[in-house]
């Protein structure tokens, strides 16, 4: 089909005419603009914007609450993650950027938890399948933290520290988590006991001393 | 005879103050209007002892960044001329300023100081033959970088520029036939007064003509939007494509000094120059009231509004480079050749008609 370009008037031909329409229309945002700016300098007009400009890091866009954001971990009452340790979603990650190491849980009604629980936000896509495989509501994506960037790949490497407290950011300084858990900030030696959590009550079912296998 | 050196070094160097000062502020000015006229905030992130000052810090940390950049040549390219091309495009701006008058005579200690770098008779020529030197700059650019694009820029730049000079230069014929003078002084002397009673003696209104088509093409001239097809510096990339540092910066510097050349000329041929309404060597003219006025104010006075009419052009050539969109190449060809320069053919004849019957 044949495009039919529409033919221009005699006064769009002269240009000028056109030309000083296209002034005026700059000129009056140019204008208004001005003025605002000035009458914020006053502190005056609080109300009406002169930009649509959003000063980033100072102010923040209003992010949809569904919005896949870096991701958490749920904690339990006691201050241990929700996780079970089932694998769902290091299975279903399309990215493979989820490691989660399996260690026995004192509770029989737990059975297992993560000594380990690493996600890789260099490689994370974003999906969200984490989440929806989750049984146990233990993994979500609702941060609303988006400035994920880093100096280096390891620092992209988040671990359970910060997982679950998103609050922390790399490097971190000193480790809060009291349960067992392989800590990167102890080069990667199981820290943490159970007493800590549980207080030195009757003695649970088992002992943590080794890694569970987790494959 | 020293006295006289020393007044005309002052002069000049105060000029060349002014203006690259203003050329570095149409960085700013750049910036910060296409924002207000975007509705955006414009560049604001540069800080000058913990101070934003509306982003005026931005065109020193641009400076800073220019001197400490590589200064890059191309493998093949000829060293000397690769490095004279900006030089020569930078100079002949520079130098054009010889000729503008930014003031009226000023009488200090019984010696008359011309408010001009250069006393030339043919001021308008000189100015005109140095805005086409700089085309030199252009082409030599593109050929010494030994790039297809640069010498297709380089090629682009100099049919334009060459193009749209017979279009100013017809233009202003009308001018020069109306005050009868290429000295630009004498011209706006000629410009005080009224016609017809009620209008300043201004071009613009004796050649409204003649000023759009000296507005179209020496916009043209400076090389910005709409007629930045040499530079394209969004995407194509012209005569300078293999430019880096403070080279590059001169091309760039080069740009915003023309600019404000154009905007003298304008404000010297069609607004007055440093005229104000009303005010002459007698005093203020108000209403056939005269107030005397000390003949240094009056000076003073003069250069100020002279300031005050170029800054305006400088703003007005903003607005326009970011209001239109770029033309394209067939268009500006058809633009100058067949539109600018038989109107700009016209008015010379009407004009000489019209001289003609009235005298």
């Amino acid at each position: 089909m044949a495009i039919r370009k529409r033919e221009l008037t005699f006064w769009e031909k002269l240009y000028l005419p056109q030309i000083f329409s296209g002034l005026k229309l700059t000129m009056k945002h140019f204008f208004v603009n001005l003025f605002i700016h000035m009458a914020h300098r006053l502190g005056l007009m609080k109300n009406s914007s002169a930009a649509v400009t959003i000063q980033y890091p100072e102010e923040r866009r209003w992010l949809a609450p569904r919005l896949r954001t870096r991701h958490r971990l749920m904690l339990r009452e006691e201050g241990t993650p929700r996780c079970v340790g089932c694998m769902m979603c290091e299975t279903i990650c399309p990215a493979k950027c989820i490691t989660i190491v399996a260690g026995e849980h004192p509770d029989p009604n737990v059975e297992k938890y993560p000594t380990r629980f690493d996600i890789d936000l260099g490689k994370c896509v974003y999906c969200g399948y984490c989440v929806e495989a989750c049984p146990e509501d233990a993994i979500r994506m609702d941060t609303q933290i988006l400035d994920i960037a880093a100096y280096s790949r390891d620092a992209m490497k988040l671990d359970m520290h910060e997982l679950l407290n998103p609050t922390l950011r790399k490097p971190l300084k000193e480790c809060e988590l009291k349960f067992p858990h392989k800590c990167a900030i102890h080069d990667g030696k199981i820290t943490g006991s159970w007493d800590a959590v549980y207080g030195k009550g009757p003695k649970k079912s088992n002992q943590f001393e080794s890694e569970t296998p987790s494959h | 005879m020293i006295w006289d050196i020393v007044i005309k070094l002052v002069i000049a160097g105060a000029v060349f103050f002014f203006v690259l000062n203003l050329a570095g502020a149409h960085t700013w000015l750049e910036r910060k209007q296409s924002a207000v006229m975007q509705d955006r905030i414009g560049a604001n992130r540069a800080t000058l002892f913990g101070q934003r000052l509306l982003g005026i810090p931005h065109s020193i940390a641009d400076a800073v960044k220019m001197f400490t950049k590589e200064d890059f040549i191309p493998a093949n390219a000829d060293p000397f001329l690769h490095t004279l091309a900006p030089f020569l495009s930078v100079f002949f701006a520079m130098v054009a300023f010889a000729g503008i008058p930014f003031g009226d005579h000023l009488m200090l200690g019984g010696r008359m100081i011309e408010l001009q770098v250069a006393k030339v008779d043919v001021a308008l020529l000189y100015i005109f033959a140095m805005l086409s030197l700089g085309v030199y700059g252009v082409i030599l650019a593109g050929y010494a970088s030994r790039s297809n694009y640069a010498l297709l820029g380089a090629m682009r730049a100099s049919a334009q520029m060459i193009s749209y000079e017979i279009a100013l230069g017809a233009g202003i014929a009308g001018i020069v036939m109306i005050y009868g003078t290429l000295d630009l002084q004498e011209m706006v002397r000629a410009q005080g007064g009224l016609a017809w009673g009620f209008l300043p003696k201004w071009g613009i209104f004796l050649q409204p003509v003649a000023f759009f088509i000296f507005l179209t093409a020496a916009l043209a001239e400076t090389k910005r939007t709409p007629f930045d097809l040499p530079e394209g510096e969004s995407e194509i990339i012209g005569y300078f494509v293999e430019y880096s540092g403070m080279k590059f910066g001169m091309f760039f510097l080069t740009d915003f000094v023309e600019t404000i050349l154009v905007a003298c000329l304008a404000t010297t041929l069609f607004f007055g120059g440093w005229q104000i309404p009303g005010l002459s060597v007698a005093g203020f003219n108000f209403f056939g009231h005269l107030i005397a006025v000390n003949p240094v104010i009056y000076a003073l006075l003069g250069v100020m509004s002279f300031t005050l009419k170029v800054l305006i052009f400088c703003w007005l050539f903003m607005a326009i480079r970011w209001t239109l969109p770029r033309f394209r190449y067939d268009q500006l060809m058809r633009l100058g050749w067949q539109y600018l320069f038989p109107i700009a053919i016209a008015n010379v004849v009407i004009t000489g008609l019209i001289l003609a019957l009235v005298k």
